[in-house]
C-alpha cells in the first residue's frame, strides 16, 4: 500500500445516476427515427435530404457559436441537443421545402434562439419551433400557400404513392395542401386509418400518429418525458373541439378525433411540449402548461387565420413558463399537512 | 420478490433508488473483531455539541473504558479510553469530519487489555429507574451512531411541554454499501430489543415501531418472531429507497406523520434511535460498558476483502484498510456511505470516531463535468423535503444568497438525492453547503 496516492476530496454524494444530457438527447434522436421513416415513406427521399441538411447545419452552427463564445466545444457538440433541434425543425417543414429553408431555419434556431440566451438550458423558447415561426414569416409562400407550386424545387418528384381518386373518378394530387386541417371549402377528408399511418399531406414528421406514438412511448418508458404533458395536452384539445362552436363548415369541424390525429398535435405534444428546457419544472406546472397549450391550440385552429395552432401555442406557453414556475413552486415538506 | 410486495411496503414521497447499491460486497460476510491497534487517537469532539475537556495528561497510564474526556455542558458526550495503555500526547490532530485539527488524546497500547474498575459489570436492569438509565447512558458517552452523533442522553431529556407516544427504531440502513447495522441486527437482535426497551422505560413510552428495509427480510422475520408476543412493539418492512432511514422519511413511512425539516421528531410525538445506538445503550446500561468500539463496514472496489469490523474508536484507518487488503490504486476514501459520506484527504492521519459506520474505498472515483441546468425537474421530484434544488443551485452560482435563503436553503439536509439524479451532473449539494457557510459568515458579521 502506498500512502502518497493523490486522494480525491469532494463534496457528497460520491455516486451519480447513469443518466446524462447526451444519453437523454440521443434517446430523443432515436425516438424520432420512426416518424422520419414514415415521412420518407410518404413523401419520398427528398425528406431525408432536408432532415440531414437541417441537422448538419444545426451542429455546424453549434460548434461555430461555441467557438465565438469561447466555450468547450467537444462535449457540447457531442451532447446531441443540436441534432435534436435540427431534426425537429425539419419535421415541421413541408416535404417540398427548398434546401435553403432548413439551413436558414437551423442557423436561426441555434444561433439566435438558443445561444443568444446562453446555450442549452438557458433558452426561453423551443429552438425548433421558434425557428419554424421565423420561417413562416420569412418564407410565407413556402410554408403556407399551395404546395403544388413548390414541387419544382428539390428533387422535383414529390408525390408518388398517395394518388387519390375523388368522387367523380378524377385523379387528384393528394399532397397539395399544407394540412388536412386546411379551412378552404372542398378539402378532402381522410379516413382514420390514413391519419394513423400518416399517408396524408402534412409536414415531414408530423403525419404518422403511429410512428410518433412509438417514439413517444419509448421516451416515456425511459422516463425522459412525462406521460402527463402529452396526455393533458391532447385531451384538452379533444375537449375544446367538443365544446367550441365551429366557424367553418367542414365535415370534420367538430370531430375531436379528426382534430387530434390530423395536423402536428402528436409531434408537438410528445416532442416539443415535453422539451425540458422551455417548460415548467414541477408536475403541477407542467399540467398547467399542457392544458394551456391545448386551449391555445384549439382557439388558434378555430378562430384564427391559421389552420394549425400547435407551434404558436407551445411558443406562447414557453413564454409563460417563468410565470407558471413562480406560481407552482414545490411545497416544503411539513407544510403539506398542518396537523400533528 | 420485492417488486411483488412493493405496493404494500411503507415509504415516503421522493427519494431515489441508487443503481449501485454495493451492499452485496459485505452483507453475507461474517463480521470480525479488528486486531487491537497499536495506537489510538481519541478526539475530544466526536459528537454534536461542546468538545470534552481532557482529564488525563501526557504519560498517564489509562485502562480500557477509563474516562479521558469529560463532557462540557449538557449537549456533550464523554470520551473514554478505547484501549489500555499510556497517553503519549494530547495534540491537535486532523479531524476526519470537521476537516480541521482538533484536540485528540493519543494512547499507545499496553500488553493487557482489561477494563477499568467499575466498568463491565453485569447488573439487573429489571428494576432500574428511568433516571438511572439516562445517567448510565450519559456517563457511557453514547451518541447517535447512525452518523449524526447527537448525544443520546440529550435526546432522552424531553422538554416539559412535549410528550412522546412512540419510539421509532431505525433499521433501514438506506445508505448504499453499508451493512454494519444489518450485521448487528442479524446477530444481536435480543440485545438491540433490550436497548430499545430501556429507551422506552427511560422516557416512559409504551409503544415502539421498528422499520426495516425490504432487502433485509431475514432480519425482519427474526425481529417479528422475537416480538411475536409483544404487540406494543411493531415491526414493519419499508421500501428500499434512499433516504428511508432519515428521521423525516422514517416517521412518515411508519407513523404517517409529517414535520418541517428544521423541526425535531419531538414535534410529532416520536423519537428515533438507530439500531447501533440501541445496542450501545444495552451494553452501557446492562454492563456499564462505555462506548469504546463500534461496527464499521470497510468496503468498496478499492479493497480486496470488504468486511464488517468491530473496531475500537480512534483506530487509524490505515490499519483497517490493511486488514481489508486495500489495493494500491485507490483514489478516494469516504467516511460513511457514498450518498452523505465525507472524503478523506490523508490515509495516514485519518482515524475512526463514534459516528464512523463505514469506510468506502474507491479506485475509480470520477470527477463529473457539470453543465448548465436543463430544467428536467428530476431533482424536485427526488427531493424528500420539497425544495427546489435546481433553482437553489442557480441562485447560489450567481451568489444570490438572500434568494437562496428565501427558498429555504437552510432546510436542506444534504441527503444528496438531487445531485445523484441530476443528468447535468450539477454539484447541487456542494453549492448548498457553500451557501450555508456563506450565510453563516454573513450572520456572524452582523
Amino acid at each position: 500500500m502506498q500512502s502518497n496516492n493523490a486522494l480525491l476530496v469532494s463534496a457528497s454524494p460520491h455516486i451519480r445516476d447513469i443518466e446524462s444530457i447526451p444519453r437523454i438527447m440521443w434517446a430523443v434522436v432515436l425516438s424520432l427515427i420512426p416518424a422520419g421513416i414514415a415521412g420518407v415513406f410518404t413523401f419520398g427521399y427528398y425528406c431525408l435530404y432536408i432532415v440531414f441538411l437541417s441537422s448538419i447545419t444545426a451542429v455546424i452552427t453549434e460548434v461555430f457559436i461555441l467557438l465565438l463564445r469561447k466555450q468547450p466545444i467537444v462535449s457540447a457538440a457531442k451532447d446531441g441537443s443540436a441534432v435534436v433541434t435540427g431534426i425537429l425543425l425539419a419535421y415541421t417543414l413541408p416535404p417540398s421545402v427548398p434546401w435553403y429553408v432548413p439551413v436558414v431555419g437551423s442557423f436561426f434556431a441555434i444561433a439566435i434562439v438558443k445561444h443568444t440566451f446562453g446555450g442549452l438550458g438557458n433558452n426561453i423558447w423551443n429552438p425548433a419551433l421558434a425557428a419554424r415561426a421565423f420561417l413562416q414569416v420569412a418564407y410565407p409562400a413556402v410554408i403556407n400557400s399551395d404546395w403544388r407550386v413548390l414541387t419544382q424545387h428539390g428533387m422535383g418528384k414529390l408525390v408518388h404513392n398517395i394518388a387519390k381518386v375523388d368522387a367523380g373518378g378524377k385523379l387528384v394530387d393528394a399532397v397539395t395542401r399544407a394540412t388536412p386541417l386546411a379551412k378552404e371549402a372542398g378539402v378532402e377528408t381522410y379516413h382514420f386509418s390514413q391519419l394513423l399511418i400518416g399517408n396524408i399531406p402534412g409536414c415531414i414528421g408530423e403525419t404518422s400518429v403511429i410512428a410518433l406514438l412509438l417514439g413517444g412511448a419509448y421516451l416515456i418508458y425511459k422516463r425522459y418525458i412525462n406521460w402527463y404533458v402529452p396526455v393533458y395536452y391532447i385531451a384538452t384539445v379533444f375537449i375544446m373541439v367538443l365544446i367550441l362552436p365551429p366557424r367553418i363548415a367542414t365535415p370534420w369541424a367538430n370531430n375531436p378525433f379528426y382534430h387530434i390525429f390530423a395536423g402536428g398535435l402528436f409531434l408537438g405534444a410528445f416532442f416539443m411540449a415535453t422539451d425540458m428546457v422551455t417548460t415548467p419544472l414541477t408536475k403541477r406546472g407542467l399540467v398547467l402548461f399542457a392544458v394551456g397549450t391545448g386551449v391555445l391550440t384549439a382557439l388558434i385552429r378555430f378562430y384564427s387565420g391559421y389552420p394549425e395552432g400547435v407551434c404558436y401555442s407551445i411558443l406562447l406557453m414557453n413564454t409563460a413558463t417563468p410565470l407558471i414556475d413562480r406560481f407552482t413552486k414545490p411545497q416544503l415538506y411539513g407544510d403539506r399537512i398542518k396537523k400533528v | 420478490m420485492i417488486t411483488l410486495a412493493k405496493s404494500k411496503l411503507k415509504t415516503f414521497i421522493g427519494g431515489i433508488h441508487p443503481r449501485d447499491d454495493g451492499k452485496v460486497l459485505t452483507r453475507s460476510k461474517q463480521e470480525v473483531s479488528a486486531p487491537l491497534p497499536k495506537t489510538v487517537y481519541l478526539f475530544m469532539s466526536q459528537h454534536i455539541g461542546a468538545p470534552c475537556k481532557p482529564i488525563v495528561k501526557k504519560g498517564d497510564i489509562v485502562k480500557k473504558g477509563q474516562l479521558i474526556g469529560e463532557s462540557q455542558g449538557f449537549v456533550s458526550a464523554n470520551v473514554h479510553a478505547s484501549i489500555s495503555g499510556k497517553v503519549i500526547e494530547i495534540v491537535p490532530w486532523p479531524h476526519p469530519v470537521a476537516g480541521i485539527r482538533l484536540p485528540a488524546v493519543i494512547i499507545e497500547r499496553a500488553e493487557e487489555d482489561s477494563w477499568v474498575e467499575g466498568a463491565d459489570a453485569d447488573s439487573d436492569t429489571d428494576r432500574i429507574s428511568p433516571d438511572e438509565i439516562k445517567q448510565r447512558i450519559q456517563s457511557a458517552g453514547i451518541v447517535g451512531l447512525g452518523g449524526a452523533t447527537f448525544p443520546t442522553h440529550v435526546k432522552l431529556t424531553l422538554p416539559k411541554d412535549k410528550s412522546i407516544d412512540t419510539v421509532v427504531m431505525n433499521g433501514a440502513e438506506c445508505e448504499p454499501y453499508l451493512t454494519c447495522d444489518y450485521r448487528l441486527m442479524l446477530h444481536k437482535p435480543h440485545e438491540i430489543i433490550q436497548g430499545l426497551k430501556l429507551v422506552m422505560k427511560c422516557i416512559g413510552c409504551k409503544k415502539a415501531h421498528i422499520g426495516i428495509e425490504a432487502d433485509k427480510k431475514d432480519v425482519y422475520t427474526l425481529f417479528k418472531n422475537i416480538l411475536s408476543n409483544e404487540p406494543h412493539i411493531k415491526v414493519d418492512l419499508m421500501e428500499v429507497k434512499y433516504p428511508q432511514g432519515a428521521e423525516h422519511q422514517l416517521i412518515k413511512a411508519l407513523l404517517n406523520r409529517e414535520f418541517k425539516p428544521t423541526q425535531l421528531p419531538l414535534e410529532v410525538g416520536a423519537i428515533v434511535i438507530n439500531v447501533g445506538t440501541a445496542f450501545a445503550i444495552y451494553e452501557a446500561v446492562k454492563f456499564k460498558r462505555p462506548l469504546i468500539q463500534r461496527m464499521i463496514t470497510v468496503t468498496g472496489n478499492g479493497v480486496e476483502r470488504p468486511q464488517n469490523f468491530l473496531a475500537r474508536l480512534g483506530t487509524p484507518i490505515k490499519q483497517l484498510l490493511e486488514e481489508a487488503k486495500v489495493t494500491t490504486d485507490i483514489n478516494k476514501i469516504i467516511f460513511g456511505g457514498p450518498m452523505m459520506g465525507i472524503t478523506q484527504g490523508n490515509i495516514d492521519t485519518a482515524v475512526t470516531i463514534k459516528g464512523t459506520g463505514g469506510i468506502l474505498v474507491l479506485r475509480d472515483a470520477q470527477r463529473w463535468e457539470s453543465h448548465a441546468c436543463i430544467r428536467c425537474g428530476r431533482c424536485i421530484d427526488s427531493c424528500p423535503y420539497g425544495l427546489n434544488p435546481s433553482e437553489l443551485s442557480i441562485q447560489i452560482e450567481a451568489k444570490e444568497f438572500n434568494l437562496a435563503l428565501e427558498n429555504n436553503v437552510m432546510e436542506c439536509k444534504e441527503c444528496g438525492c438531487c445531485s445523484y439524479i441530476c443528468p447535468a451532473k450539477r454539484p447541487i449539494v456542494h453549492l448548498i453547503k457553500f451557501a450555508k457557510a456563506e450565510i453563516a459568515k454573513q450572520k456572524a458579521k452582523v
